[in-house]
């Protein structure tokens, strides 16, 4: 027990109560629209990355083309409520529904795939998607985007005001961590951490590693199409570039530098790339002229040296220096004793 | 079917294609000999144009300009590997996509940042008066580029099969382990594979900037279709890449003239993902030993 309790996978109302009160904090103390804006796209890209998780941290595929997904979702929200009138948590089911079949049917031959060839494959696979969403100009507005989303609407509640659709978000990031959580504590997360650590050797216990692969690359898939929805009823304006293999790269380099094994990696790492893309947004254009693009170098630069020095993500460092304060000294002393015990 | 139509699918495509060929080359270079699928090899293409163009803007003349541009991103690419991927020598294949994919991202910014989004004109190697064959129409810049394709081909085979420094970079691709214990320096043959790829880079970019002119944003693209171009011919081989970038060059430019021109590069990619699905060791890989 104790040992489970040491490992990154373990600790999950300990994750679910932080959100929670953090939700409650900002609620309380926040009066600015700008913020809640921030902290919104922070829960929506989270839920992204809280899949991608899940196929990198502990299947140990890497995927660039979640981007696609995500626009999957956000296009079939937009076009169906827009175009069709339809409700919108009925074209978001739908879009569901929709990536669903399209990741099953990419997922079960690319999973056959290892290393580079997928990360290959799933780029190949995004390119074609945001080629047709350009192409398809009648249907998605093409190049210059699709506009006039409407927002969502619950009980006569309207959301649009950026304080509910915080709270809705975050709702929905924490539904998503319960079920990844309750995926990883299950026979199914001891089945993935084999596959990450040795397929052969889990192929040896005559696990059908390719299925499990192909379940979990869906669910991925299904969350950022969930994502994706948020996105266009939140923006009410979608376009392109946003659903690029850069996107697929940005959604990586969060997983990527939160640390891709943990729940909180992938909220964490999205939450300190959206706040330093912030924050060098609002500080460059003091600084010099027309810095769009040092935004995307600051990215380049955290990605490179987070990958060269704690390849494992920000979460083992971060949790060294919990380990290293007073709080958690008597817990630490107590592991140690046991293991002393027992070994 | 117009046959001058036929004629000039062709010629364009062998052109695009050897574009690829070129991207390719470089690919293979690093890929073989440090086990890095680089995705920053675009960028390489790109820094090279971008520095030749504003060299020359400089008042440089073009034969002093495209050397020195060559020179300045080889040095780009020893830097990179010094810094960035040799102290993290062992670390796992994702590490490593990410870390490249991290560098291109760095890149292409300090290329906006340094050169702005515009796409910049390089005027032609030589005269440009096109050349009539049987109806198509052929700009002598093609010919550049079809003459460093083969230029570049014919000295890697040499230096890789004639001469002993070729030989150990080889023998760094069969068994690293090995190739150290015969007293092989496998650190700086990995920072020379890159210099040489970047150097492969900036000349393909360079050869083409006439034809396409070169933008910051113009890496990702040539990357992407180079490594698709690298998958066709089976990863391992340089004939192979440079054929993979051809055979892809006549059917993006087939596609376009016959199909559709906006779902042209979907197809390169529809096929780089039945190739992986299909034949993951490329159209002109023998069967390897190694089945797991």
């Amino acid at each position: 027990m104790r040992n489970r309790k040491q490992s990154f996978y373990a600790g999950r109302s300990k994750v679910f109560l932080s959100i929670f009160i953090l939700m409650l904090l900002v609620l309380l103390f926040n009066d600015s629209t700008n913020l809640y804006g921030i902290l919104t796209m922070i829960g929506i890209y989270s839920i992204v990355t809280l899949g991608l998780s899940l196929l990198m941290g502990y299947a140990g595929q890497i995927s660039l083309g979640h981007a696609a997904f995500f626009g999957i979702g956000a296009y079939t929200s937009g076009i169906l409520t827009t175009t069709h009138g339809v409700n919108p948590f009925l074209s978001m089911i739908c879009g569901v529904a929709i990536t669903f079949v399209i990741a099953l049917l990419v997922g079960i031959p690319a999973l056959k795939l290892q290393g580079f060839s997928l990360a290959l494959a799933t780029i190949g696979f995004n390119q074609i998607i945001y080629i047709v969403i350009i192409s398809q100009s009648q249907l998605t507005g093409g190049a210059s985007g699709f506009s006039g989303i409407p927002g969502l609407a619950v009980f006569g509640l309207n959301l649009s005001e950026n304080r509910y659709y915080f709270l809705l978000v975050w709702m929905i990031v924490l539904l998503i961590a319960y079920v990844s959580m309750n995926i990883i504590d299950s026979h199914v997360g001891r089945v993935l951490r084999g596959i990450h650590d040795s397929e052969i050797a889990t192929l040896t216990f005559g696990v059908n590693i390719s299925a499990f692969k192909v379940q979990i690359f869906v669910l991925s898939a299904v969350y950022a199409s969930i994502a994706g929805s948020l996105y266009a009823h939140f923006i009410n304006f979608i376009a392109p570039p946003t659903f690029s293999v850069v996107a697929s790269i940005q959604f990586l380099v969060m997983i990527a530098v939160g640390g891709s094994q943990s729940i909180w990696g992938a909220i964490i790492g999205t939450a300190a790339m959206t706040f330093i893309g912030e924050g060098v947004r609002t500080i460059v254009p003091l600084l010099m002229e027309g810095g769009g693009q040092v935004e995307v170098v600051v990215y380049g630069v955290v990605l490179v040296l987070v990958m060269m020095f704690m390849p494992k993500g920000l979460i083992p460092s971060l949790k060294n220096v919990w380990d290293r304060s007073g709080f958690s000294r008597r817990s630490a002393m107590l592991a140690k004793g046991e293991e002393r015990r027992s070994g | 079917m117009d046959f001058g139509q036929l004629m000039q699918f062709v010629i364009t495509g062998l052109t695009i294609g050897s574009i690829y060929g070129l991207i390719a080359i470089g690919f293979v270079a690093v890929y073989n000999v440090t086990g890095v699928l680089n995705f920053a090899h675009g960028e390489f293409a790109m820094v090279g144009a971008l520095t030749s163009i504003s060299l020359i803007h400089a008042g440089l003349p073009l034969f002093l300009s495209i050397p020195l541009a060559i020179a300045i991103t080889a040095f780009l690419g020893g830097m990179i590997e010094k810094t960035t991927l040799s102290p993290v020598r062992n670390a796992s294949v994702v590490t490593l996509i990410i870390i490249t994919l991290g560098l291109s991202i760095i890149i292409r910014g300090l290329g906006y940042i340094l050169w702005g989004a515009y796409p910049l004109s390089m005027d032609p190697f030589s005269n440009n008066e096109p050349i009539h064959i049987w109806g198509a129409v052929l700009i002598p810049q093609s010919m550049w580029v079809f003459a460093t394709m083969i230029v570049l081909l014919g000295g890697l085979y040499v230096f890789f099969e004639k001469t002993v420094f070729g030989a150990a970079l080889k023998a760094c691709v069969v068994n690293r382990k090995a190739a150290e214990l015969m007293g092989i320096n496998t650190k700086s043959l990995s920072t020379f594979s890159f210099i040489m790829s970047a150097a492969i880079g900036a000349v393909a970019g360079i050869v083409i900037t006439p034809i396409t002119s070169a933008t910051y944003d113009m890496g990702l693209f040539l990357g992407l279709k180079g490594v698709v171009a690298m998958v066709l011919g089976g990863m391992n081989s340089l004939t192979g890449a440079v054929l993979g970038g051809l055979v892809l060059g006549l059917l993006e430019t087939f596609a376009g003239g016959y199909v559709s021109t906006a779902y042209s590069d979907a197809i390169s990619f529809a096929i780089l993902i039945l190739l992986l699905f299909f034949a993951p060791n490329g159209l002109l890989a023998k069967a390897s030993g190694k089945r797991v």
